[in-house]
């Protein structure tokens, strides 16, 4: 079957490319990009006032599954991707059983061909079930297919493992990726310690806790000469540090979520659950070195964590809520809204950071339209307002700090390896 | 506007962050008649009859429990205890449906006490009967707030222009939040003291002045206001021990003459004596720590026949 994308905005930040144009679909993979392509008896898809970028590629997810399936599974989570205009995701390996072994990194990546509707990539875990105390079989696991490494959901307490976990790994050429909060500083709180959590008596996640583990971990990738990836950045310092040992050489890149560049601590007020998350949203002059650390390179790649949390667990006092909530449908809207409409980040950014950066952090082909590769496709309305209602989620996680919030910017198609998988919203199979 | 048109704006006593000055005054006002009804020979006042309150605690709560029981029932309504020992909490039943289950029966009020901050917010959001916070967690203990300004105008006269010293454990305070807000909007100056592990970062940006010298708090101070430091907090190594807190930190009369002559003391209890709070001043010339008890049952009188009255003031209802 032939697919003819017609007269949109193809922007491809791979190759710097933003240009009106039509792209040729056969078979599942791009055969032609160019100027007034003709395909005789193709589908034709009119993207005339449309941006036409690849897929979307979110390195940091939460499916859930195995075990956790009240929280998502891959059937929901990748639906919520496709709605998102996410064509590859990553999904973290603390689930039930953990993700420490070959066996379950070929299981899920099996079952995300046959029940996902995206590309599936598996991260593995770094020590066995993710206590923290010996390597899990990272070799093997890489053999199989994961794509990166990481004992993500917490901080890694252990600097003697993490070394030995980076020295491994490096002989992979795969990334470690640490959530990076010291414990015994944060491990107690619920959120960002400041002016806040000194009005609530919330005990506090001090910033200085993210900024000691992010400084520990780079200096044992500097130390090492492997690659770290450091997820969810949030504080001023940790970007700081970052920035740094990017002058210095260090093989260290880093995510930050559309929650943490758009939110602060302030919204903590409300006591509401869905703004419950680790780390925590801090204040307004975290979120500006954010910003600016994602406009300078600092900062690699947008990621969701989207963590999603069956609604009964979440609907509970603010102390007793487990930390994230769902990301992948919300993200687009929230980072063209908050970030490009306002004028903080060109639309090639944007799309650079959501896809072919993160892609390339992984070590996986997508996020790059180019002939012959895949047709992963998200076709999207920068204009298209909308506003967030959680009870429409695909994905099972039904909290989200943006409920109710007014958008500008969506994903109207998302076509993954040729095959339309979402049209304005409604995911197809 | 006047006074007589002010009403309480919320559906629910949750905190005095909320509530304007205007709502406070209206609440220390009406408890001033309330506190006659206290002193009478036969208590009851018809007001409440047929409303029921239920007093839903989810911590250990003496005093405060039994003051909002005796203010219901001085006001004629039927007052129920629930306590997590003997509630379906145990059972590992969810917030949401007990109080639901409470709103199911029937009830006017739910007084509400929980070990998480933002509790009362929750359950004011879950359910329709009123919800009075009568302590969420390290958040908010509005009454206790109220009581301690009703106390400060009672000695004092006024609130405005006064220098109020609270000293000791604010980090996990709620008394101090409450105060904190209550007392700023009603014009007092405030001066937080105590060891910096037990003050929390940033406080300062909400106005008050903080210090770690409890002198430089109580310097001219016309009220000192000092709290309870829980023993669990030594053993997290807040602060190295009882003895040195006693004294680096503790209240006595040394310090106390600090502040000016007539200066107020003050302790929402329960007190550890000897440690925060010297034994011979606590109940010393200047204390008005057994007028805050019986002043916190007249603010509980005042707030639940204000939220329950259609939150006018109490000359409509005679």
């Amino acid at each position: 079957m032939k697919l003819l994308i017609k007269g949109g905005r193809i922007i491809n930040p791979a190759e710097n490319m933003d240009t009106i144009g039509d792209i040729l679909i056969e078979a599942g993979k791009i055969t032609a990009i160019g100027q007034n392509l003709n395909a005789g008896e193709a589908q034709i898809i009119d993207a005339a006032g449309l941006v036409v970028a690849p897929g979307l590629v979110d390195m940091h997810v939460h499916l859930r599954e195995p075990g956790l399936e009240a929280k998502e599974d891959i059937a929901s989570g990748t639906r919520a991707a496709a709605a998102g205009g996410f064509t590859t995701i990553a999904c973290m390996p603390n689930t039930k059983p953990v993700v420490d072994n070959s066996i379950i990194v070929s299981g899920i990546m099996q079952r995300g061909q046959t029940e996902g509707v995206v590309n599936v990539k598996v991260i593995g875990a770094l020590s066995k079930g993710l206590e923290g105390k010996e390597l899990a079989e990272i070799g093997d696991m890489i053999q199989a297919g994961a794509v990166a490494i990481s004992d993500d959901g917490g901080h890694l307490d252990s600097t003697c493992l993490l070394k030995t976990g980076l020295e491994y790994t490096g002989m992979f050429d795969r990334p470690v990726i640490t959530h990076s909060e010291d414990e015994e500083l944060a491990g107690e709180g619920f959120m960002h310690e400041g002016a806040v959590s000194a009005m609530l008596g919330i005990k506090g996640r001090p910033s200085v806790a993210e900024d000691i583990a992010v400084a520990r971990d780079i200096m044992l990738a500097e130390y090492t000469g492997a690659s770290l990836h450091i997820a969810h950045v949030s504080s001023k310092g940790a970007v700081e540090l970052i920035r740094k040992a990017k002058e210095r050489g260090v093989k260290v890149t880093a995510e930050a979520t559309p929650h943490h560049l758009t939110l602060t601590d302030e919204e903590l007020r409300s006591f509401n659950t869905a703004f419950k998350v680790n780390p925590p949203l801090r204040s307004a002059d975290h979120v500006e070195a954010l910003i600016a650390g994602l406009k300078d390179g600092t900062i690699d790649a947008i990621a969701t964590d989207h963590a999603p949390h069956a609604f009964e667990e979440k609907d509970v006092e603010f102390r007793y809520a487990p930390s994230g909530f769902a990301g992948l449908e919300t993200a687009l809207g929230v980072i063209l809204t908050g970030l490009y409409h306002t004028g903080r980040l060109s639309l090639m950014e944007v799309i650079r950071k959501m896809s072919v950066a993160p892609a390339k952090i992984l070590g996986v082909a997508s996020g790059d339209l180019k002939v012959g590769a895949p047709a992963d496709i998200a076709i999207i309305d920068t204009e298209y307002k909308w506003s967030v209602d959680c009870i429409k989620f695909y994905t099972r996680g039904k909290h989200s700090p943006f409920e109710g919030r007014n958008l500008k910017g969506k994903s109207l198609i998302t076509i993954v390896n040729g095959s339309i998988i979402m049209q304005n919203g409604e995911v197809l199979r | 506007m006047s006074k007589a048109q002010v009403s309480l704006r919320n559906k629910d006593i949750l905190g005095l962050e909320t509530m304007s000055a205007d709502e406070m005054d209206l609440i220390l006002d009406t408890a001033k008649e309330m506190k006659n009804i206290i002193d009478r020979d036969i208590k009851k006042a018809p007001t409440l009859r047929g409303k029921a309150i239920v007093n839903l605690f989810f911590e250990n709560s003496t005093r405060t429990r039994t003051s909002f029981e005796l203010a219901g029932k001085y006001l004629g309504a039927d007052v129920i205890n629930i306590s997590t020992s003997s509630s379906s909490v145990t059972k590992g039943e969810s917030l949401r449906d007990t109080l639901l289950t409470v709103e199911a029966m029937g009830v006017d009020i739910i007084v509400m006490r929980h070990e998480a901050e933002g509790s009362s917010q929750y359950a004011a959001n879950a359910v329709k009967p009123v919800i009075i916070n009568a302590g969420d967690g390290a958040h908010e203990h509005p009454t206790q707030g109220l009581l301690d300004m009703f106390t400060i105008k009672q000695y004092k006269g006024k609130i405005a222009g006064l220098k109020v010293a609270i000293v000791g454990d604010i980090l996990h305070s709620r008394v101090a939040r409450s105060n904190i807000w209550g007392l700023q909007k009603m014009g007092a100056e405030v001066h937080l003291a105590g060891p910096q592990t037990l003050l929390p970062r940033d406080i300062e940006k909400i106005g008050v002045k903080v210090h770690n010298r409890v002198e430089a708090a109580l310097d001219q101070a016309d009220v000192v206001n000092v709290l309870r430091i829980q023993r669990e907090r030594q053993q997290k190594g807040l602060f190295p021990s009882a003895r040195e807190y006693a004294r680096l930190f503790g209240v006595n009369a040394d310090r106390l003459a600090l502040a000016k002559p007539d200066a107020l003391l003050m302790h929402p209890g329960p007190m550890n004596r000897g440690l925060e709070i010297a034994p011979d001043i606590a109940y010393g010339e200047q204390s008005a720590i057994q007028e805050q008890v019986k002043n916190g049952l007249a603010i509980r009188m005042a707030l639940l026949f204000l939220v329950l009255m259609g939150g006018t003031r109490i000359e409509t209802a005679n």
